[in-house]
């Protein structure tokens, strides 16, 4: 092995040149290139920054459309999930919080329309999306509060719908963020 | 739904058409062939030169593994220094801390061997320059290493009687500045323009809408997510892996990263056949590969779309099993990933796995267990060679006649070999697990850091489950995690670090040797009277030989944890 050595630390040396300093710095280059310069796209709201356009955030208030429950709080300095199993009795609990919690908010909803991505946590706990048909279900309570019709908040829900990928693959969705800052600015 | 059904099967498609013109590419790369990217051949010589490597030196399959071994070291004491004095180091906007000693070992040979568990998060855990000059390092070279030893049986195989099976250096060297680097650039490029970060700036602090002031992490991780798939490494950037909707922002980064890590098994395979002029064994051994991926994949896709009856219990209509799971990629593509993710030894996730349906649960362990559909780079081709050879010594008792493999007898030392490896997977998953239960379940209140009773994250069967599934992932080198499991302590990073070394270089030594052992037998020309390896039915004897050793081994433990829950819940 002695003989093989030397070369290997010779190698390993080239090698942390090539992959750990300029790869990764050739990379950096090209991404000025890309939206948001490699740091993330950000949402500006009058200059000022009120998010990461990938970025999950929390939306509780009645006033907006609420994303999915999430297990870090939707603080984006760390990320996860809950973690807990399919069978967990606690977990159970929980759901079935969040089920009471959504039809106290929510009055006229039928539980059994709820749909499971609002009563589950996410897997990163920063899922900035929801389904058209978890948004649609949260209109009627926001009309309420904000005096607006339900048509109009339908519309502005399928504006916001992100079709399947070249319509054929994947599911479909709305950006949260987006489509509550369009919200607050709709008469 | 049907339109995520529709994303799955293109996505299978999509791998398929990439995968079969690379492995023509990589059988010409490592016979020295004409290929586009010869324009790199002043660079390799350059390589060669400066580190002092004779490229034409040929070695036998002992110094190869001498030549595999000694940078393996190199590598796992630069990588233990760095991590454990990070916070020393430049690039490290966040203020991260070192890491203590215990997670320092678990992490340097969890990267080294190409197992990429995580017992950290990145976001806290890491500093950039670790990031880079261990961890993205590390994903390159250990991937390399694993492409390396598997060229060895490519030449063992190519040739009549010889002992000459070319040079590590040259293999592993060709491999990162021809397939892994290019490959890289170009995904890197692609995540960066989806939103994926790729600069050094460092945490980000924003007021939200509601006026909640939190932070986003960030960092230059493009580059590092794309060697982390076409490395089959799996270690994320972010602690949530590739669900992060910075690491895989949308439904095509999802198809572009499982895609990616897909394609280099799957062209290995390929890649043997063209290599050593036996097309149609390459194409029975990818045949008995996506045999066994689909025994896994429709399981685990029905009982994920089927969702989780214990919402309907709850009175819900809708019951899709969403929980650890991301909108943008929905159930279909979730499961899909989570069974690639398993049977290639990538360990990268986009759902959490410890949430999934118990018996998704179970098919994700069987991947590991098994470890050889398709196969994580490199080694996934060597741990399906030594089920083929046991598959050829049972043949051959079968039929009464003596086993041969491409024209070399299979005699008792090899078989001894096989045998051992064949064995020693079980064993390190199923007595690591047994200590671990043992702790847990007579020892809960034992003075340690963590204390054993606080070590699961869930009760019961599925408790037993996080601690099968910890060192099921250690040993097959795969890296993801029942992620419930309170890990980064004392007992769980020596434990898993020791299970990760040996369960990554025994079953590299033991393939590399028999193939080196075979390659310098009297060729036997074949005959009337030879077993024939590349027809359907060895490829079916060789199916039913993976069933019986891997997934039998291991069946107790599956009964103890997702079978018994799934029964006592659903």
């Amino acid at each position: 092995m002695k003989k093989y050595i030397w070369p290997s630390i010779k190698l390993t040396l080239f090698m942390v040149l090539v992959l750990a300093v300029l790869y990764p710095a050739l990379i950096a280059a090209v991404s000025k290139a890309a939206p948001g310069q490699g740091k993330g796209k950000t949402v500006a709201v009058n200059g000022k920054v009120v998010g990461y356009e990938n970025v999950g955030q929390r939306f509780t208030e009645d006033k907006y459309f609420n994303g999915r429950p999430s297990a870090v709080n939707y603080n984006a300095a760390g990320s996860g999930g809950s973690n807990k199993g399919a069978s967990n009795p606690d977990y159970q609990k929980t759901v079935q919080e969040r089920i009471d919690t959504f039809l106290a908010h929510n009055p006229g909803v039928k539980k059994e329309d709820i749909p499971a991505e609002l009563v589950t946590a996410s897997g990163s706990g920063l899922d900035p999306d929801l389904s058209p048909a978890a948004a649609l279900i949260q209109v009627k309570r926001i009309a309420a509060v904000r005096h607006l019709s339900e048509t109009k908040l339908m519309t502005l829900v399928s504006d916001h719908t992100e079709r399947p990928l070249m319509g054929i693959a994947g599911p479909s969705k709305v950006k949260v963020l987006k489509l509550n800052l369009a919200l607050d600015t709709l008469k | 739904m049907n339109s995520e059904i529709t994303g799955v099967i293109l996505t299978f498609i999509i791998t398929l058409v990439i995968a079969f013109p690379l492995g023509k590419y990589i059988s010409k790369v490592f016979h020295g062939e004409r290929t586009f990217t010869d324009f790199l051949n002043p660079v390799e010589r350059f390589i060669y030169r400066i580190c002092g490597i004779d490229p034409h030196k040929e070695m036998n399959w002992k110094q190869h593994l001498a030549a595999l071994l000694s940078i393996n070291l190199v590598w796992l004491i630069y990588a233990f220094f760095v991590l454990l004095f990070q916070s020393h180091l430049p690039l490290n906007p966040d203020g991260n801390p070192d890491m203590t000693p215990d997670l320092a070992f678990n992490t340097a040979i969890s990267f080294l061997v190409n197992c990429n568990l995580q017992h950290y998060s990145g976001e806290s855990g890491l500093t950039y320059f670790s990031q880079l000059f261990v961890i993205t390092f590390l994903q390159f070279v250990s991937a390399a290493t694993g492409v390396a030893a598997v060229a060895v049986l490519f030449r063992a195989f190519a040739e009549k009687t010889t002992e000459k099976l070319g040079n590590f250096f040259v293999f592993f060297t060709k491999t990162i500045t021809r397939i892994l680097l290019p490959l890289s650039i170009i995904m890197a490029t692609i995540l960066a323009f989806n939103g994926t970060p790729a600069s050094f700036d460092g945490k980000d602090s924003i007021v939200t809408v509601q006026g909640d002031s939190v932070q986003v992490s960030r960092g230059p991780a493009a580059g590092m997510i794309a060697i982390k798939h076409l490395g089959t490494n799996g270690g994320g950037w972010f602690g949530a892996n590739s669900a992060h909707p910075l690491e895989n922002p949308n439904y095509f980064t999802n198809v572009v990263e499982i895609v990616s890590q897909v394609i280099l098994p799957m062209a290995l395979i390929f890649a043997f056949g063209f290599f050593i002029r036996r097309r149609k064994l390459g194409y029975v051994i990818f045949g008995v590969m996506t045999a066994g991926m689909l025994t896994l994949m429709i399981p685990n896709l029905i009982s994920e779309i089927s969702g989780n009856p214990l919402l309907g219990h709850m009175g819900l209509k809708d019951i899709t099993a969403m929980e650890g799971k991301e909108v943008r990629i929905g159930v279909p593509a979730s499961a899909y990933w989570q069974v690639m993710t398993t049977i290639i030894s990538t360990g990268s996730v986009n759902s959490m796995h410890d949430s999934s349906m118990p018996l998704s649960g179970a098919m994700q362990m069987l991947g590991m267990m098994t470890n050889c559909f398709y196969g994580g780079k490199g080694v996934g081709l060597l741990n399906y060679f030594i089920f083929l050879i046991i598959a050829v010594f049972i043949s051959g008792l079968m039929v009464g006649r003596t086993p041969e493999f491409m024209g070399r007898k299979v005699e008792a030392r090899e078989m001894k070999i096989a045998a051992i490896i064949a064995l020693f997977h079980p064993f390190l998953v199923l007595v690591g697990t047994a200590l671990s239960a043992y702790f847990a379940a007579h020892h809960p209140q034992i003075a340690w850091s963590v204390q054993p009773g606080a070590w699961l994250n869930n009760p019961s069967n599925h408790g037993f489950s996080e601690m099968l599934y910890e060192y099921t992932s250690s040993s097959a080198n795969n890296g993801s995690g029942f992620e419930g499991l309170a890990d980064n302590n004392i007992f769980w990073n020596i434990s898993t670090g020791i299970v990760m070394i040996l369960g990554r270089f025994i079953p590299i030594i033991g393939p590399v040797a028999i193939a080196g052992i075979l390659a310098k037998k009297k060729y036997i020309p074949e005959s009337a009277g030879t077993l024939q390896t590349d027809t359907a039915t060895f490829g079916i004897m060789t199916y039913a030989v993976i069933m019986i050793v891997a997934a039998l081994a291991f069946f107790p433990a599956l009964t103890l944890g997702p079978i018994a829950e799934y029964f006592q819940s659903f």
